[in-house]
């Protein structure tokens, strides 16, 4: 766990297993854990990348801190999703009793 | 912490009840926040203990809870097509990034920038991005109170 290529690739393999959940789930709320594996996946890239990459033209003027930055509004976007699906699901769940997203045949278009 | 952070996702979406898979989603996030602390981004990684494992997971928590019932586990069998191909399918994106990875000479960076303080990710967020600020606070305020109509609204059909 010391150079950059070992975090992306952890990072990849939590991409690979929230599109494997993606995939293959049908449980409503199995498929908003896959979503938040993947947004964490992404944080994590954006973590290592401005901790590790050296500055290529930015001047030495410029604030390390953006990928930090752009985390910490990412988390907050995350956590309105996650409100706004956890909402979704149980008012689902009263008018179907049930979460399996292929069930829910009355919010197709 | 790799072990914690992958195996907590894989136990989040395979636990047979759905309890453990959130509890398996919280250890994920809790070993993301501890990969922030080794990356050097403490602010982040309390950021994210406080607001994942602290207010997320406990939310779906909840919500699991509330919608829980003893039937649902009709998840897809293990032999069919749609899960092998997910499964092959997880694992081509894994390969194909990892083999680019290790093929790149990314593993060349090996030393940390000075990492950003709280006085400057503070200033960043209040002056050059303060407008993103503000529309993060509009976007956090209608998803409350979409959330909150949706439940609402739903009540009162039931009356």
């Amino acid at each position: 766990m010391n150079s950059l290529s070992d975090f992306v690739i952890l990072s990849a393999f939590l991409l690979g297993i929230g599109i494997y959940g993606l995939v293959t789930k049908r449980n409503a709320l199995r498929l908003l854990f896959a979503v938040e594996i993947m947004i964490n996946a992404a944080n994590l890239n954006f973590i290592a990348f401005s901790q590790y990459a050296p500055f290529a033209a930015a001047g030495a003027t410029a604030v390390n801190g953006v990928g930090q930055t752009f985390v910490l509004f990412s988390i907050a976007l995350a956590a309105a999703e996650a409100a706004v699906i956890l909402a979704i699901v149980v008012v689902a769940y009263r008018i179907h009793q049930d979460v399996d997203v292929s069930e829910l045949k009355s919010m197709e278009g | 912490m790799m072990t914690v952070t992958v195996g907590g996702a894989i136990v989040a979406l395979e636990a047979e009840e759905i309890v453990y898979g959130a509890i398996g989603l919280a250890g994920s996030l809790f070993g993301v926040a501890s990969l922030f602390f080794l990356l050097d981004a403490p602010y982040v990684a309390v950021f994210q203990v406080t607001v994942y494992v602290g207010a997320v997971a406990v939310l779906i928590l909840f919500t699991v809870m509330l919608v829980r019932q003893e039937k649902w586990a009709k998840e897809l069998p293990t032999g069919s097509l749609a899960r092998v191909s997910g499964i092959l399918t997880g694992i081509a994106i894994v390969a194909v990034l990892s083999l680019s990875v290790i093929a790149s000479n990314l593993s060349a960076f090996t030393e940390f920038r000075n990492s950003a303080t709280f006085i400057q990710i503070g200033q960043l967020i209040s002056t050059d991005y303060s407008p993103v600020l503000e529309v993060l606070a509009l976007v956090l305020a209608a998803s409350v109170v979409g959330a909150l109509t949706l439940s609402r609204v739903d009540r009162e059909e039931k009356r």
